[in-house]
């Protein structure tokens, strides 16, 4: 019989494997693949070449071990959850170390400690599969072209603005209105009802107002969050929607025309 | 006011029987020149004609652009119909719209996607337990990119977001509708 590779074979005793070869630059390019912890998982599994439902935890664990602490030598920022896992993974193998308890009867179903991993990482396989099926779907349709546009799709671009748009646009104005040395201390207070009314008589005297500019006429953050407290309310209460007419853009708060 | 639109209806022209390959021309020119993949009920629509036969409409004026091998294809993507060219010939398209495929979504924004897809409305504490690992930042692009929208709060300990896909990821990947996906089951056997 041919004798096996070294990577076929599983000692608990040897710490033999090693799968991390090549240069560091190398590496790194190949530890930036790795989506997460189970991937890693997954992948140090498939190069053991070892069966998903008989993992040989203690050398897994070990592989695993190496590559995070590889990540920490060569500065890669590991993300929390490869710590988690990392522990997991020792939890796991320190209970395969423990003798039976003497006392189950020999038939019994004890549960394999690693059960609950190996039904985690099939699960996340799955989605795995299913991540390089949408990639190769997003590939094909971007062969794919619909007519240019004409010009009154430019005209009509309006797509409806979300909360989350919203919010954007907001935080813009908060992180300028960071940067600015305010000199007078004195507290201006305008409340909710009058920001309101305000607001609603330019919308209701213009037609439309842009949120960017009337955002940018608040001068604390006091009144900028009165602001926003402002717009959706109106929105909420009022005939005014928002619109934004393309992506990332303007926001604009317009009158809803009463329909005849 | 409800009189106006009773009277609208009064007032509309007399149905008039038209030929399949009149009704296949006024599918051919509505989706031409619609901006979006238009909807089979929109075209009943603005067609006026019963439904039985838009469909019928729609489905010779495919016929015949594949019959011919145009360049051009006519296709149904999330829930509507469109006219685009045919993906074989993206090389020389490309070349003239001096366009190279846009830029790819990471390993981790697809694997996000992935589990959105087939389990929303779904939370992020939903999304780390199957993929092990934080999302926050592939959300935020998914967010971004408007492939995926907010779908409310789920009625939980600390009301979580929840999220699912929306009409630009059906576009982008080429979907009829989400049904369209294969089941997740099926990865299941691929993968043992």
């Amino acid at each position: 019989m041919q004798e096996e590779p070294e990577q076929f074979t599983f000692d608990f005793l040897t710490e033999t494997a090693e799968i991390v070869r090549g240069s560091n630059d190398e590496l790194k390019i190949k530890l930036g693949e790795f989506a997460g912890p189970l991937d890693l998982l997954l992948y140090l599994i498939r190069q053991e070449q070892a069966n998903i439902f008989d993992i040989p935890i203690a050398k897994i664990t070990d592989e695993y071990l190496k590559y995070v602490r590889l990540m920490k030598r060569l500065d890669i920022a590991i993300a929390a959850d490869f710590i988690v896992m990392a522990a997991q993974l020792i939890e796991i193998k320190s209970k395969m170390l423990l003798p039976r308890d003497p006392s189950v009867e020999e038939d019994e179903e004890i549960e394999d400690p690693r059960q609950e991993l190996v039904d985690r990482l099939l699960e996340y396989e799955k989605y795995k599969s299913a991540a390089e099926m949408l990639y190769e779907k997003t590939t094909v349709e971007q062969a794919v072209f619909p007519r240019g546009k004409i010009e009154s799709d430019e005209h009509n671009a309006e797509i409806s603005a979300t909360v989350f748009d919203l919010i954007t646009i907001f935080q813009k104005i908060v992180a300028r209105q960071k940067d600015e040395i305010q000199m007078e201390i004195h507290r201006e207070e305008i409340s909710l009802a009058d920001m309101i009314k305000s607001l609603r008589k330019r919308i209701f005297d213009a037609g439309e107002l842009s949120v960017l500019d009337f955002f940018e006429e608040m001068h604390n953050r006091r009144e900028l969050v009165t602001a926003f407290i402002a717009v959706l309310e109106i929105v909420r209460t009022e005939s005014v929607k928002l619109v934004q007419k393309s992506t990332f853009g303007d926001i604009v708060l317009r009158k809803v025309e009463a329909k005849a | 006011m409800s009189e106006t639109a009773t009277e609208i209806k009064e007032t509309s022209p007399e149905k008039v029987a038209r030929s399949t390959g009149e009704l296949v021309a006024l599918v051919e020119a509505l989706i031409f020149v619609s901006d979006e993949p238009i909807t089979v009920r929109t075209l009943v629509e603005i067609i006026d004609d019963d439904r039985e036969s838009i469909e019928a409409a729609v489905e010779a004026l495919r016929e015949e652009y594949d019959g011919r091998e145009s360049g051009l294809q006519i296709r149904e993507i999330a829930g509507g119909w469109q006219i685009a060219t045919r993906t074989e010939l993206h090389e020389t398209v490309r070349k003239f719209l001096k366009t190279r495929p846009s830029a790819k979504l990471s390993l981790a924004s697809l694997e996000t996607l992935a589990v959105i897809a087939y389990k929303q409305p779904v939370t992020v504490p939903e999304i780390l337990e199957i993929r092990g690992v934080q999302s926050a930042s592939a959300i935020k692009t998914l967010l971004e990119k408007r492939l995926i929208v907010t779908k409310g709060h789920k009625e939980t300990v600390g009301r979580p977001m929840q999220y699912g896909t929306s009409k630009e990821f059906l576009i982008q990947f080429g979907l009829k509708d989400l049904s369209e996906l294969p089941s997740i089951e099926d990865f299941e056997d691929l993968v043992n």
